[in-house]
């Protein structure tokens, strides 16, 4: 078979393609004007209204009572996300049992735990020893071999901890389940005809996988705790929302005080997004 | 010759769906039988409980004589703990219509994970081992690539290689080509024949006739959860003896 010939172009131009001409968006270039005038008039209520003191702003920001608070309140995001995943995931896993205690056993945790506004939960934790002023390791219902005066065991970094670590328990128990379910049943399936241990499944093959949709709930979780731990001012620990009230009580520089607090927590907030970026990316590898 | 799988009298149903009901079925070793019959007759039900997969209602799944995922205590099978039942899926090996790779793990990873840690194999035997069937079934350029990269074909030969890497005794196939492009499926048929060369006993579950033809000592034609026809290719295909299998063939040949 033959082809037609092409015919050639009569003249020289039409052998190079049309160029294309985006279209203007005047509306759009005045929107955009638009923000930036708000910006600017922003930025400099900000800087010229004296009434921020940024000088004391400054002298605040780093002073050693002002960094140590901001270490408890990492300390407190770490302990409150690193226990609360860790019961979060037995929960999850106890939920997905087939069997019906374990699994209404997580779903009444879950119940409880979501349904308590957390600032009553951290009253409780702390109030422990009225309820309770000695407690015991022993046989359940038995003898009892060593006993606590509660008062003793948690003070008030144990029930912060505590009470943010089991109330994150019960949101985490919901993300890490979500995650577990986004997993192909196939999966499973090919581990358990690959004769796979049970643990070896779960944690090369199903929770790696699952990691995908868990870290960016995880990552609003984290971030949230890091701002939420600002509740357990409440049980005056001097974490960093509790010390800036301790110093502008002293010295009366409110809006300093709190912008040097707010600065904090945008530093913190910025770096869990960037290192959630790259958890992000490890988790996300084998998908385009 | 001794019977690489006996199933005597299998039944399994799901909820009121009654989709085995009966199967005897003996299949050599080094025997290649290739289970043919329509959508829904029970032949993918049938192969995932020769592994056990599925646990059977009633009957019995034996493979190299020993029973599979129960023990005989007296007229009654005990259910094996979950142990046992792993140690004896590593002497079969499955593969999946839609490959089921493992994508987060790399080709090599892929292959190499089933005897690393079912079998506690050392590395340094099991990696060029993986090399070995990765050459085998034409990937062995592919070791340190993501299964998503792959084409379909290319990804179900990873996934025979993966079963291959457990040195089963036996090679079950569910469909192994029905999830590939038209033009993919003869590069994984091909490697299939290869193996049934090789002498391995093969269970194939699938819809290629010309396959079977070529490929099979035995077929099998499955119709409403019974084996209907055993025979010979020639036999089964060429002159069916029952009229399913006949109106059966007649609307894929």
């Amino acid at each position: 078979m033959t082809l037609p010939e092409v015919q050639a172009p009569a003249r020289q131009e039409a052998l190079r393609p049309p160029e294309v001409v985006t279209a203007r968006r005047p509306l759009r270039w005045l929107a955009g004007a638009g923000v930036l005038v708000v910006l600017a008039m922003a930025a400099s209520a900000l800087i010229t209204n004296p009434a921020w003191e940024w000088d004391v702003v400054g002298q605040y920001l780093f002073a050693p009572s002002v960094v140590r608070s901001v270490l408890l309140t990492l300390e407190l995001t770490a302990l409150g996300i690193g226990l609360g995943f860790a019961l979060g995931t037995v929960l999850a896993l106890m939920r997905l049992s087939p069997n019906r205690l374990l699994s209404s056993a997580a779903l009444g945790y879950v119940w409880l735990f979501r349904s308590v506004p957390l600032i009553l939960q951290l009253l409780f934790w702390y109030n422990l020893a009225l309820l309770y002023p000695r407690l015991s390791v022993g046989v359940p219902f038995g003898p009892e071999f060593f006993t606590f005066g509660t008062m003793d065991l948690i003070g008030p970094l144990t029930a912060a901890a505590l009470g943010l670590a089991l109330h994150q328990a019960a949101y985490a128990a919901e993300i890490v389940r979500s995650g577990l379910l986004s997993v192909d049943h196939g999966q499973r399936e090919a581990a358990a005809a690959l004769g796979l241990p049970p643990g070896r499944r779960l944690f090369r093959i199903v929770l790696p996988q699952a990691m995908r949709t868990i870290v960016p709930n995880a990552g609003n979780e984290i971030i949230g705790l890091v701002k939420g731990t600002s509740v357990v001012y409440i049980m005056a620990l001097p974490e960093l929302f509790y010390q800036v009230q301790v110093i502008y009580n002293r010295n009366g520089r409110v809006m300093a005080l709190l912008l040097v607090a707010a600065l904090w927590y945008l530093v913190l907030t910025t770096v869990l997004s960037v290192v959630q970026h790259y958890v992000e990316r490890h988790y996300g590898k084998g998908r385009a | 010759m001794s019977a690489m799988v006996e199933l005597r009298g299998v039944h399994k149903s799901f909820g009121p769906l009654h989709v085995l009901r009966g199967v005897d079925l003996d299949v050599p070793k080094g025997q290649v039988l290739v289970v043919l019959g329509p959508s829904g007759s029970g032949k993918s039900t049938l192969l995932r409980t020769i592994n056990h997969l599925e646990k059977v209602d009633r009957g019995s799944v034996r493979v190299d004589g020993r029973l599979l995922g129960y023990r005989q205590a007296g007229d009654r099978l005990h259910e094996l703990p979950e142990r046992e039942v792993l140690r004896q899926r590593t002497q079969i090996g499955f593969v999946f219509q839609s490959f089921n790779l493992f994508p987060h793990l790399t080709v090599l990873q892929n292959v190499t994970e089933a005897p690393l840690s079912a079998q506690r194999r050392p590395r340094a035997e099991v990696e060029p081992l993986a090399e070995r069937l990765l050459a085998r079934v034409g990937l062995a350029d592919k070791a340190h690539a993501y299964p998503r990269t792959l084409s379909g074909g290319q990804q179900q030969r990873v996934a025979i290689a993966r079963a291959l890497a457990l040195e089963p005794k036996l090679l079950l196939f569910d469909e192994p080509t029905s999830a590939l492009d038209p033009e993919l499926v003869g590069e994984v048929l091909d490697v299939i024949k290869d193996l049934a060369r090789g002498g391995t006993t093969m269970i194939v579950v699938t819809h290629e006739v010309g396959f079977a033809r070529e490929a099979a000592d035995a077929v099998a034609f499955m119709d409403a959860g019974r084996v209907v026809e055993l025979g010979p290719p020639a036999q089964v295909i060429d002159a069916p003896a029952h009229e399913r299998t006949r109106a059966f063939l007649a609307k894929v040949l």
